[in-house]
């Protein structure tokens, strides 16, 4: 592989063992994976790169913090997709899948995945959406 | 001025026109009501007839006669039941025999007036079942936020349980497949965080228990005469390991030598505990914590002060909401569980009538000043 070839993952989470633990899987699938620990620092980092495919913990400084990453993101990169990572699920009431069109329209995300999730799973999914 | 819509169903026209025109200038008033009640008749001459504007509409009272021609006022009175229609019924009845009083009751009406009765029994009636009505919503409307409140605990609680299992089980993952090789020394970091987020889930399960205790109102007080200031020199020395760690002076200061109150001390002990721990926590190596214990005015007067990060504006806004925790790059790896600023808000609302003010300073510090009236 070429070094420009290189694909470049934006991580942010502000659960540091997440983040880490991404990362560490991210590096091991050949990423270049650049991080960060709030949504803010997460919109710095958008604003200075443009990354191959990005990932967002849901709840950080706020409790949507994800989706307004992911708006933004795709405000400025459409084609980049995003992952949207989370704890919160179904059980717990607050439900959202992006199933429809529609939906993924207003949420801006391309997946919704719930944390705890297998690291071959997870390599499955980023597969198919980076269609490699 | 709200205005509640009154079904009158009866099949004597006299009657109909009689109430309506009773209802049109009465205005009933309470003193924990926000606003008073006014009356909008609507008349049905049929059971039929009624049941046709319940469906249609909200009503908010209806005012039943039982003897009518098609089906009877009893079986309207089921209809209403059996719906779940939020009105309330009183029955206007000129043979009110004890049989159908029971039955009217065992199907939800509120009251009977005989006929024929005055317009000050009817407007007596009237504001009787209007009391009830109002109640009745309000009572409804508090323990639905409060079943709304209480899920939204469980979720956030849910999302904060759920969170260090998943670091733990991605670290365990980590290991079990060697991601990072043979060597186990490799592994150490991620063993020690994994550590870390067990005590700090255990910090939570416990705090959040403190916390149900306070608001179920499960929780045994012991009363008795508490000298918070040989207690604030108890938390401190438990402290001091803590402050050692990052070279932090903890001071404390009196204007008596001993300050007694009515307390138990248990609850005072995780006010100064949580306050101290916060101003260790938050401080910068080499920092101070000062810790005052006054009498002031007949008042208790806790102040812990530090040399600390401080808060934003905004931080300190959110501050004694359960599960926040200011996150920035300065609070970056101090562990919490949210919670106990919330609980020991609560314990000095709830339990000792008193309050608790913060002021704060970026990269100053923080003061919290807990208040307590000595009565």
């Amino acid at each position: 592989m070429k070094a420009t070839n290189i694909k470049k993952v934006l991580i942010v989470d502000d659960d540091i063992d997440s983040l880490s633990q991404l990362s560490l899987y991210m590096k091991q699938m050949g990423f270049d994976v650049i991080t960060a620990e709030s949504q803010k620092e997460g919109e710095e980092l958008i604003n200075q790169h443009k990354p191959d495919l990005a990932i967002f913990d849901l709840m950080m400084d706020n409790k949507d913090s994800g989706f307004i990453l992911s708006y933004k993101l795709k405000k400025k990169y459409p084609d980049v997709p995003v992952i949207i990572a989370t704890a919160v699920s179904s059980e717990t009431g607050i439900l959202f899948e992006l199933n429809t069109e529609e939906e993924k329209k207003w949420i801006k995300a391309d997946l919704y995945l719930e944390k705890g999730i297998r690291y071959d799973q997870l390599k499955e999914h980023i597969q198919k959406l980076l269609k490699i | 001025m709200a205005t509640l819509k009154v079904l009158i169903v009866d099949d004597e026209p006299g009657i109909r026109s009689g109430i309506s025109r009773i209802l049109q200038n009465f205005t009933v008033d309470f003193p924990f009501a926000e606003e008073p009640f006014q009356y909008e008749s609507i008349e049905a001459s049929t059971g039929e007839e009624a049941l046709h504007f319940i469906d249609s509409q909200p009503i908010d009272i209806v005012l039943l006669d039982n003897k009518l021609p098609g089906i009877q006022g009893v079986e309207v009175l089921q209809y209403i039941k059996e719906k779940n229609i939020d009105t309330n019924v009183m029955m206007i009845t000129s043979y009110a025999s004890l049989d159908l009083a029971i039955k009217a009751t065992n199907n939800g009406a509120y009251n009977f007036v005989p006929k024929p009765f005055t317009p000050q029994e009817l407007k007596t009636a009237m504001e009787g079942i209007t009391k009830h009505l109002y109640l009745r919503r309000m009572t409804n409307k508090l323990n639905e936020e409060s079943r709304k409140t209480r899920f939204q605990f469980l979720s956030v609680l849910s999302h904060e349980l759920k969170s260090p299992i998943n670091a733990i089980e991605g670290y365990l993952r980590i290991m079990l497949d060697k991601q990072v090789g043979n060597n186990i020394d490799d592994y150490e970091h991620m063993i020690n965080r994994s550590l870390e987020r067990i005590r700090s889930m255990r910090t939570l399960i416990s705090d959040m228990l403190d916390l149900t205790k306070i608001e179920s109102g499960g929780k045994k007080r012991e009363i008795s005469k508490v000298d918070v200031v040989h207690l604030a020199q108890l938390c401190i020395d438990n402290m001091l390991p803590l402050a050692a760690q990052r070279n932090i002076k903890i001071y404390l200061d009196s204007n008596k030598p001993e300050i007694y109150i009515n307390a138990d001390s248990s609850e005072i002990e995780i006010v100064l505990n949580n306050l101290l721990s916060n101003a260790i926590k938050y401080n910068k190596p080499d920092g101070t914590v000062f810790c005052s214990i006054k009498e002031e005015n007949n008042k208790l007067i806790i102040e812990v002060k530090d040399t600390g990060i401080g808060m934003s504006a905004e931080d300190l806004s959110k501050l004694f909401q359960e599960f926040v925790r200011i996150r920035n790059e300065k609070t970056k790896g101090i562990s919490g569980s949210g919670l106990g600023l919330s609980i020991i808000k609560k314990i000095i609302n709830e339990y000792y009538n008193g309050h608790i003010t913060v002021s704060s300073e970026v990269d100053k510090g923080s003061t919290f000043t807990v208040e307590i009236p000595f009565n």
